[in-house]
């Protein structure tokens, strides 16, 4: 049994307490120029800012205390010492954890000790000078206040047995805790990790005998720690890093359970243990836990295969290039390898009477396999994606050889035109069901974005089509929707329709379009949907039973949709403004921003973007759902995320070294208060709040609450006039948007449809880590309310900041044309070049805008339904007819 | 935003004094006084003094007559110059019922008495300071036995700052090392010990690394002296963001300063009373040792003043005391006799939080 009554408490800005669920602190071990070259030539150069750089990046990813060590021949390691650790001081994001001060010499501890308010972890002291010496560190430990590190190391030497191990961690902890009374929960010991498999038999307990001391000591050495540097164990590996990374997991799972809580380990030199090969991991503890005489040759032997395979790329396995034609085609498509792709379609075209079979023959029966896995769920959409990278790639071989043999017209399944409704510029989903129905030998027609009405009813006509999808992402689309299913009847058309997209619903589908036009109005919720619904549709003898079916579901949804619409009472425009969001508004909650008007980041360093990147969306736009990192170890969609995340890493980057996105922004805080009607903002020109410069107009929400729940609107956050306050707003448009589109469209003119998606959405990305970085400088700086925040990544993307920023389009504020006042605003075009289309999304589209609220009780809501009262009165304040403001709102209207 | 280093303007008062000698050798340990009462610390000594209106003159007092720079301002000398006035408000605070008063020695560092240089008389400041604290002391202790009373040697931040640089373009840059600060709180707090303070109260702390550097400094004299002193430590979180003004949150703060045996941690200055709680709450639910808040009167309003009444403070106080937070509780800046008495009345009714 582990002994422990008290836990290690150890601070930077933020207390770090290892509690009995931490069960392993992390020592990042990049700050050190024994370890890191890179380090040592920065500190050597002088160059601060790329150090302390290696520091953020230690800290943001997942280091939990720094080490820092300046021992070095060719640096004065105390000057730099207390110069590192001053200007870390000064880096709240680095500082908030606590520091490691590493040093073979008691002077540079010393005065590491002397500059640093938190609670430090000194690393090391150790009997190796006698005890005299160690007595005078641990009585100056105990009046600067610091955990530290005691090395297994006495008078005679290194321990590098169990038994001396424990006799000297024994000796020393008598003297600290029982003799000088320094708290057993400070004390740590490094048991000394030495390298086995070295060919010596000495050695070959050094890992065992590390572990077995480790139990001991926290068996017997009541609420002290144990430590150690990892990468030591592997040292004889040095060149196999997958050899290494598995020695790294063993060793740590092995020592771990025995009572090892912290380390210095590089997590990209870590292996998951589950992950490790079945072999390599059981040679690897064969060699760890000496378990057998000639464990060491046999890892030796293994390691050869692993050789030469840098990190976690192994060695290709080409058997399957030995298998017959056909395997080798279905294999390169399933797979998603486009190596061999071309030689193979090549052998296949030369054996074929006619090109066009092994499209028909050879691809399609690979494709096949690809469709029944997808279908199955045992393929994910990133791998069907790349197979239909290897599917043109194939087609691209072969098509000269059929145009020269001009064979009479061939048909495919059938010809699906696609488009992104007028005003709306996304097009990832689009482009994604382009891909797989396009892999399924389906003829596409893909009009683009931004595709108004007449053109895609003229396009339909002209190719042809058997089916038209509708694509949009932004709610006004859905009216673009709306309209087009009217003019299919008008024009009597007699194909089907698909509408797909973020916004779209099978409830608005079944209530709003369905009704508009007479030969199926099919919603397709994903792209692995949309096979299956064209196929059936097309077919004559399925198509009307799966339209009556569908039909009988929209009535069904139709009718409940009505009721509970029927049901819902909502207040007049006046009872919901006597209900409004309440603040005591004080004068304490009001802040007045550092830097007033508009100001311009023009080419923001893509790199300061990364540590705000949400993933999760990123995977929901490839339709792998669940939560970033959890998804990355889903039992059912874990490894295809892990896949589709390295690709997604290589490109991030590409996307950071070759600068593929250009980040500009514009923001501006304005004095403002909300004005008599309660639900406008006067937004005023300057502090004499005597001249609107805007007014920014809110919704309120109409549906009558429970007793005590307000009616919010956004106006509710800003103080009112009659107050006497003085409050602001904020407003901004970030984009990343400028190069997406170019690189994209290079990918997809390279047949390359997997990357063209990825480089899209990871500039969507980029956009919403733009405007989680930009409200992060605007509360801690730019504005300044919340200068002493400090969150985790985590926490932001949680939204557990104060103050919010809502956007046009979104719950809080539905109502797009708003951004029409916010471009007036910030002048939005000129200063950053983000256009508005004719519905109002923005372009380029990897773009994010919204208002600034820093009350602490400003939240988000949903507005949801209101009535067409509040949507004239509205259109008033607006000026704009009813009937326009109306269609504006049209998903809002309850009716 | 310690208004208590506010300039004093004004003439002098001349107050009658009426001395009762008294030798009290048996000191109660404030260690079991701790454990059976909350104790009543002072309030601010700056707010009383302004009612003084001291001139130049008063403040140079014979001794500085021919002082060669302007000292109005420096309160700290008072106890020197004008020991009777700052005598009176020890008084009126133990009138009111305080257990402990606090020297009036805030700034009497060789530090912060640079800006008169006056680095030279610091000894003799702490000395006399803690000298005239402990003869009131006695003085009610002898009157009332059961109710000891005790003198915390005030020990202030100092006006320079360890762990931050005051110049913006060199955050590197330091003006103060932890040897300067650590030689500057060893003399003051051997002069306070000298002149007669029973604890020492290291307050105000907005910077930990000055605080650790007092307390490695106490703990040299502990040492060098073969005693064990009581301390106090005090931080300030300086907003509503909960933080000190060197970035740490009450719990890191908390952690920082816990190797020291302390005989209570806690908070004042900056905040209301109100405000303090969700950080007393933090440091209260992760010590052993015992807790203290001494907070402003309420935020200072546009002119500088703390308008919040006694009553006022005081039901603030009480959530403190109903939610067994405190050990020790008083007043910082725009407190008075009154807050301080209506504070004691409430803290009489509540049993002290466990310390162990």
């Amino acid at each position: 049994m582990i002994k422990q009554t008290k836990y290690m408490k150890l601070s930077g800005l933020e207390p770090l307490v290892l509690s009995p669920d931490m069960n392993f602190i992390n020592v990042g071990e990049r700050t050190n120029v024994a370890g890191s070259r890179k380090f040592l030539r920065l500190i050597k150069n002088e160059e601060f800012d790329e150090a302390l750089a290696i520091a953020r990046d230690q800290v943001e990813g997942g280091a939990q205390i720094i080490d820092i060590n300046m021992d070095d021949g060719m640096i004065d390691g105390k000057e730099s010492m207390v110069r590192f650790l001053h200007l870390i001081m000064a880096e709240p994001d680095i500082s908030r954890v606590p520091i490691m001060i590493d040093s073979s010499k008691w002077d540079i501890i010393e005065a590491g000790l002397q500059v640093v308010q938190g609670k430090c972890v000194v690393n090391s002291i150790s009997l190796k000078e006698g005890e005299a010496v160690f007595r005078e560190h641990v009585r100056k430990l105990k009046m600067y206040g610091a955990a530290v590190i005691v090395m297994a190391f006495d008078e005679v030497g290194q321990a590098d047995n169990y038994e001396r191990r424990c006799e000297i961690a024994k000796r020393s902890y008598d003297i600290m805790v029982n003799e000088m009374n320094f708290p057993s929960e400070d004390i740590i010991f490094d048991l000394n990790i030495f390298p086995v498999a070295t060919g010596m038999d000495e050695h070959r307990r050094n890992a065992i005998d590390f572990i077995e001391a480790t139990h001991w000591v926290r068996t017997n050495l009541t609420n002290a720690s144990v430590s150690g540097g990892v990468s030591n164990v592997s040292f004889s590996f040095r060149g196999n890093n997958v050899v290494r990374e598995a020695m790294h997991s063993v060793f740590l799972y092995h020592a771990i359970q025995k009572g090892m809580n912290m380390g210095i380990v590089n997590p990209a030199m870590l292996e998951v243990y589950d992950d490790i090969p079945k072999d390599l991991l059981e040679h690897v503890e064969d060699v760890i836990l000496d378990r057998r005489e000639d464990a060491t040759e046999r890892l030796l032997d293994l390691a050869e295969s692993f050789k030469g395979g840098a990190g976690k790329v192994q060695v290709q396995n080409l058997e399957w290039r030995e298998k017959p034609l056909q395997e080798r085609i279905t294999h390169a498509l399933v797979k998603g390898l486009d190596t061999y792709i071309v030689e193979d379609v090549e052998e296949a075209r030369l054996l074929a009477a006619k090109p066009l079979e092994v499209i028909e023959g050879n691809l399609m029966i690979g494709m096949g396999v690809v469709g029944d896995l997808f279908g199955e769920g045992k393929m994910f959409l990133p791998q069907v994606v790349k197979s239909a990278r290897v599917m043109k790639k194939a087609v691209a071989h072969l098509m000269p050889f059929i145009e020269a043999e001009k064979d009479e017209n061939s048909r495919a399944q059938g010809k699906v035109l696609l488009a992104t409704v007028k005003g709306d510029v996304h097009d990832i989903g689009k482009n994604i069901v382009g891909v797989v129905l396009a892999c399924n030998n389906y003829e596409i027609v893909d009009l683009g974005v931004m595709v108004p009405p007449e053109k895609i009813l003229e396009a339909a006509i002209e190719h042809k089509v058997d089916v038209i999808g509708l694509s949009g992402l932004i709610t006004p689309s859905l009216d673009e929707m709306v309209h087009i299913a009217k003019e299919m009847k008008r024009l009597d058309f007699k194909i089907p329709l698909l509408i797909g997209g973020a916004t779209t619903s099978r409830a608005h589908t079944a209530v709003k379009i369905a009704q508009q036009y007479d030969h199926g109005v099919i919603h397709v919720l994903d792209a692995s949907r949309s096979v299956p619904v064209v196929s059936t549709l097309i077919n004559e003898d399925t198509s009307q039973e799966f339209l009556d079916k569908t039909y009988a579901e929209y009535d069904v949804l139709r009718d409940g949709y009505l009721n509970r619409a029927r049901k819902k009472v909502y207040l007049p425009l006046d009872d919901a403004r006597n209900n409004k969001f309440r603040i005591d508004w004080k004068a304490e909650d009001v802040y007045k921003p550092n830097k007033l008007g508009v100001q311009v980041i023009d080419n923001l360093d893509l790199n300061e973007l990364v540590p705000y990147l949400d993933w999760t969306p990123f995977f929901q736009s490839w339709e792998l759902h669940g939560k970033y990192p959890a998804i990355l170890t889903d039992e059912v969609v874990g490894t295809q995320a892990t896949e589709l995340f390295q690709d997604a890493k290589e490109m991030l980057q590409k996307v950071l070294d070759e600068k593929w996105f250009t980040a500009k922004a514009v923001y501006g805080l304005f004095p403002a208060n909300t004005i008599e009607n309660n639900d406008d903002i006067a937004v005023y020109t300057d502090e004499t709040r005597t001249e609107v410069l805007e007014t920014i107009l809110s919704l309120r929400q109409q549906s009558k609450k429970g007793s005590g729940k307000p009616n919010i609107a956004l106006a509710d956050f800003i103080a009112p006039k009659k107050t006497g306050l003085e409050d602001y707003i904020g407003g901004f448009c970030v984009t990343t948007g400028f190069g997406v589109e170019e690189i994209a469209e290079k990918y997809r003119a390279d047949l390359d449809d997997y990357n063209s998606i990825m480089v899209k959405a990871l500039g969507d990305r980029f956009a919403e880590a733009f405007a989680e970085y930009l409200h992060d400088k605007v509360r801690k700086e730019f504005w300044g309310y919340a200068s002493d925040e400090n969150l985790s990544n985590e926490d932001m993307i949680r939204e557990e900041y104060q103050g919010i920023r809502p956007a046009p389009g979104y719950p809080a504020c539905p109502d797009h044309t708003e951004k029409t006042t916010l471009w007036r605003l910030l002048n939005v075009k000129e200063n950053i070049g983000v256009e508005l289309t004719d519905s109002l999304a923005m372009f380029p589209t990897a773009a994010v805008s919204g208002l600034y609220f820093a009350h602490p009780r400003a939240r988000y809501f949903g507005l949801g339904k209101i009535t067409k009262e509040q949507v004239h009165d509205f259109a008033e304040r607006r000026g704009y007819t009813h009937e326009v403001m109306e269609r504006w709102l049209a998903p809002n209207l309850n009716e | 935003m310690w208004s208590f280093l506010l300039k004093l303007i004004g003439n002098s008062v001349s107050l009658p004094t009426n001395l009762t000698e008294v030798i009290f050798t048996d000191m109660a340990n404030i260690r079991e006084v701790l454990k059976e009462k909350i104790l009543v610390l002072d309030g601010a000594m700056g707010t009383m003094l302004q009612a003084y209106n001291f001139s130049e003159e008063d403040f140079r007092g014979e001794q500085f007559k021919d002082w060669k720079l302007s000292v109005k301002g420096n309160n700290d000398m008072l106890s020197i110059t004008q020991p009777d006035a700052i005598k009176a408000v020890h008084r009126k605070y133990f009138e009111a019922g305080a257990d402990i008063v606090e020297t009036n020695t805030f700034s009497s560092t060789t530090i912060a008495m640079a800006d008169y240089e006056m680095e030279a008389e610091v000894y003799q400041l702490n000395f006399e300071s803690a000298k005239i604290a402990k003869e009131v002391a006695d003085e009610f202790t002898a009157a009332n036995p059961d109710k000891p009373r005790f003198v915390a040697g005030s020990i202030g931040p100092t006006n320079k700052t360890g762990s931050m640089s005051p110049d913006v373009n060199d955050p590197g840059f330091r003006a103060i090392t932890f040897d300067e600060l650590r030689v500057a709180y060893k003399q003051q707090a051997e002069a306070l010990l000298d002149g007669g303070a029973d604890i020492l109260l290291v307050e105000t702390v907005f910077d930990t690394l000055n605080a650790k550097a007092a307390l490695f400094a106490i703990e040299e004299v502990k040492e060098e002296r073969g005693i064990d002193i009581p301390v106090m430590l005090s931080g300030t979180i300086t907003d509503a963001s909960g933080r000190t003004l060197s970035g740490q949150t009450a719990e890191a703060f908390l952690i920082s300063v816990s190797h020291v045996p302390l005989l209570s941690v806690g908070l004042n200055c900056a905040l209301g009373a109100s405000a303090l709680v969700p950080h007393l709450e933090a440091i209260s639910s992760n010590t052993n040792f015992g807790v203290s808040a001494h907070p402003n009167a309420g935020l200072p309003n546009a002119f500088g003043e703390y308008d919040e009444t006694p009553e006022e403070m005081a039901a603030q106080i009480k959530e403190y005391l109903e939610k067994n937070l405190v050990n020790i509780v008083g007043g910082c800046c725009g407190t008075t006799p009154g807050h301080i008495k209506a504070i004691a009345e409430v803290a009489s009714q509540y049993k002290p939080r466990k310390v162990a």
